[in-house]
């Protein structure tokens, strides 16, 4: 599914630049449930936002299902976010105004569906996190856990491959974000590539697979170096 | 792009918006408001001054005898030219260029009687050209001077509306005998109420109109007053003057390049400097509302760069759930768009009900008679919902713009 060689990442800002991702490789197979663990500054969400096309690499290649990502137009890349991508933020990212209906039918409105359709798709995936009763409710009168179930349902509206975590559960108290981490593993069983950010060990280590990132690069355990996690 | 996705879209994000939308919205409605009043106000000032100056006559111009002021083979400086009534019928036949020619006799000292009510007004010795030179129409049940009148030098008379007035009050005149020099005449006519701006020797509406011959028979005149003609376009009244000059010149022997043997008012230069003044006027209300317009659409343009700042977050997510930029741009131009059209309709509707109900007010005031009433007209509407277009256009495109070149992954981080 992802498949990803020598990858770096800069960052300019002024004169100063910042280099993220240090020519990293990473590959995840479909169906895989993997955490991406790693001190702040350490590259992780920056991996993640080039993981999901959000953002694209300053050098190597990346193909997602096959596709070289990295020379994609901006609209092809808003496409690939639209239908292959499902993201799932730490501070949720709802808009504020919207109920979680129309927060989750936000993705169905850029992929064109058309009226019944989207409104029967918004059911069935807000149910499908169990919200079908908060369905008018703006996130202003939702609890946090509530708040990330809809952002999970939106993710999900397009039916995408891929699940993209950061931080899920950071906002969120212990109860809560177990909820959250039960739908993953749910999502997973249910055939999604599911890809979590996480300080939470307990978190990682419940995943099957840990990629731990340092200074921009995979760390092997001797060390941060430029390596592979092939599983 | 599907459409359909923007309406949704647009739609939606609109109505959650309303309390930043109003004051934007009454911002641009009042701007509306006032390029539509003040266009208005000059369309009404127009169309009064250009009947004011019609009521004098359309394309005509007012010619009256003058004295030589260069010598001219053999004769003198100094000498008078006077106009005859033959004159009319030679200027028809030397200058194919004229539509219509018309003479009249004026006389101020003759008392004018009706019962116990006597005026001392204007008489006019008129031939029947000059009902349709001079726009003095009969009202209905009434007549102006005729040929018959002419051939037979009746004594029939047509008044101003403001002289019958005077003389009947509310009594019906037509058919009433009223005395001119203690001779009497038969009323035959009350001229129709005008707007007139321009006059010589007194408005249209308090003259006594009889007939030129009966005139001549009574009082003796050997001259014309003045002659009054139209020429069949109004584009070459100039060269039509020098040519009056040249045929004029030759048969009373006087200097065709002396302008001071005969006197000329050009009432179509009158009327087309009137209507540059109008212009100018028009060109200048509107520039004012236009400002007043252009400053409500700042206002939008601040509200929507306000509202992508404030939408940063919101326009991140909507890229990381897979809107194009394009979808952005749009959003944020139709934003702006139905904010000015809103406001605009609103604004254009109170302004033509404002007018509508202006119009029907029954005041009575000098100052309408030259002001005239407000009148919104389709151009008025056109004109103005083209500048509300640009100026939503412009006040949408530099925000939209600025949020679509947001970097999504900055746009999800802004606080």
């Amino acid at each position: 599914m992802i498949q990803m060689s020598k990858i770096r990442k800069v960052y300019h800002t002024g004169k100063v630049s910042f280099e993220a991702l240090r020519g990293i490789d990473v590959e995840v197979k479909n169906n895989e449930y993997v955490a991406i663990v790693g001190p702040s500054g350490s590259g992780k969400s920056t991996l993640m936002n080039l993981i999901g096309c959000l953002d694209t690499p300053t050098d190597g290649e990346y193909l997602l299902n096959g596709n070289h990502v990295d020379s994609l137009t901006p609209n092809q890349l808003a496409e690939i976010r639209n239908r292959q991508v499902g993201f799932v933020f730490q501070a949720f990212n709802l808009l504020p105004y919207a109920s979680a209906f129309e927060n989750v039918e936000l993705p169905l409105l850029f992929s064109g569906m058309r009226g019944r359709d989207r409104k029967q798709r918004v059911l069935e995936v807000l149910a499908s996190v169990g919200l079908a009763d908060k369905m008018v409710n703006k996130p202003t009168e939702m609890s946090g856990g509530e708040m990330q179930r809809t952002a999970i349902a939106r993710a999900l509206a397009n039916r995408p491959g891929l699940i993209l975590a950061d931080e899920p559960t950071g906002n969120l108290d212990t109860k809560s974000g177990a909820e959250i981490i039960k739908i993953f593993d749910e999502l997973w069983q249910a055939g999604h590539t599911v890809m979590i950010i996480t300080h939470d060990m307990n978190i990682a280590n419940h995943c099957q697979r840990v990629i731990r990132l340092k200074d921009g690069m995979v760390y092997n355990g001797n060390g941060a170096s430029p390596g592979s996690t092939k599983p | 792009m599907s459409p359909s996705i923007i309406y949704n879209l647009f739609v939606r994000d609109f109505k959650k918006q309303k309390k930043r939308m109003f004051l934007t919205l009454l911002a641009i409605l009042w701007g509306t408001l006032s390029i539509m009043l003040l266009l208005a106000y000059g369309e009404g000032l127009k169309t009064q001054f250009i009947k004011g100056t019609d009521g004098l006559g359309e394309g005509i111009v007012i010619m009256w005898g003058g004295q030589t002021s260069i010598p001219y083979k053999g004769f003198g400086k100094g000498r008078r030219i006077p106009l005859y009534e033959d004159d009319i019928e030679y200027l028809k036949k030397s200058i194919p260029e004229l539509r219509e020619v018309a003479g009249e006799y004026i006389r101020w000292d003759a008392g004018i009687k009706y019962k116990n009510k006597t005026l001392s007004e204007r008489i006019n010795g008129v031939f029947p050209a000059y009902r349709e030179l001079r726009n003095m129409h009969p009202q209905i049940g009434g007549r102006m001077i005729n040929d018959l009148d002419i051939a037979q030098k009746r004594r029939v008379a047509f008044l101003g509306d403001a002289a019958k007035t005077r003389l009947f009050e509310d009594e019906d005149a037509i058919g009433k005998t009223i005395y001119i020099r203690s001779l009497p005449f038969t009323v035959v006519g009350v001229m129709e109420h005008k707007i007139q701006m321009n006059s010589y020797q007194g408005e249209d509406e308090d003259v006594i109109v009889i007939p030129a011959s009966t005139f001549v028979a009574i009082f003796g005149d050997p001259y014309l007053d003045n002659i009054v003609y139209a020429p069949k376009s109004q584009e070459n009244a100039k060269e039509i003057e020098e040519k009056v000059f040249e045929v004029m010149g030759a048969k009373d022997k006087f200097d065709p390049a002396d302008d001071d043997a005969l006197n000329f008012w050009d009432v179509i230069e009158t009327r087309r400097i009137t209507n540059n003044v109008l212009m100018g006027i028009e060109i200048f209300l509107g520039i004012v509302g236009a400002l007043t317009l252009l400053i409500a659409s700042i206002g939008v343009a601040n509200i929507m760069y306000v509202s992508v700042k404030e939408r940063t977050r919101e326009i991140g997510v909507k890229m990381a759930t897979g809107a194009r930029k394009s979808y952005i741009v749009i959003q944020f131009l139709l934003e702006a768009l139905g904010i000015t059209f809103l406001g605009g309709f609103f604004g254009m509707s109170i302004a033509y009900i404002a007018t509508e109900i202006f119009r029907r007010l029954p005041i009575e005031s000098e100052v309408l008679t030259y002001m005239g009433r407000p009148t919104v007209s389709f151009e008025i509407g056109l004109i103005v919902v083209l500048i509300l277009g640009i100026m939503g256009f412009l006040s949408g495109l530099f925000p939209a713009l600025r949020a679509a070149s947001v970097s999504p992954v900055e746009a999800l981080r802004y606080e």
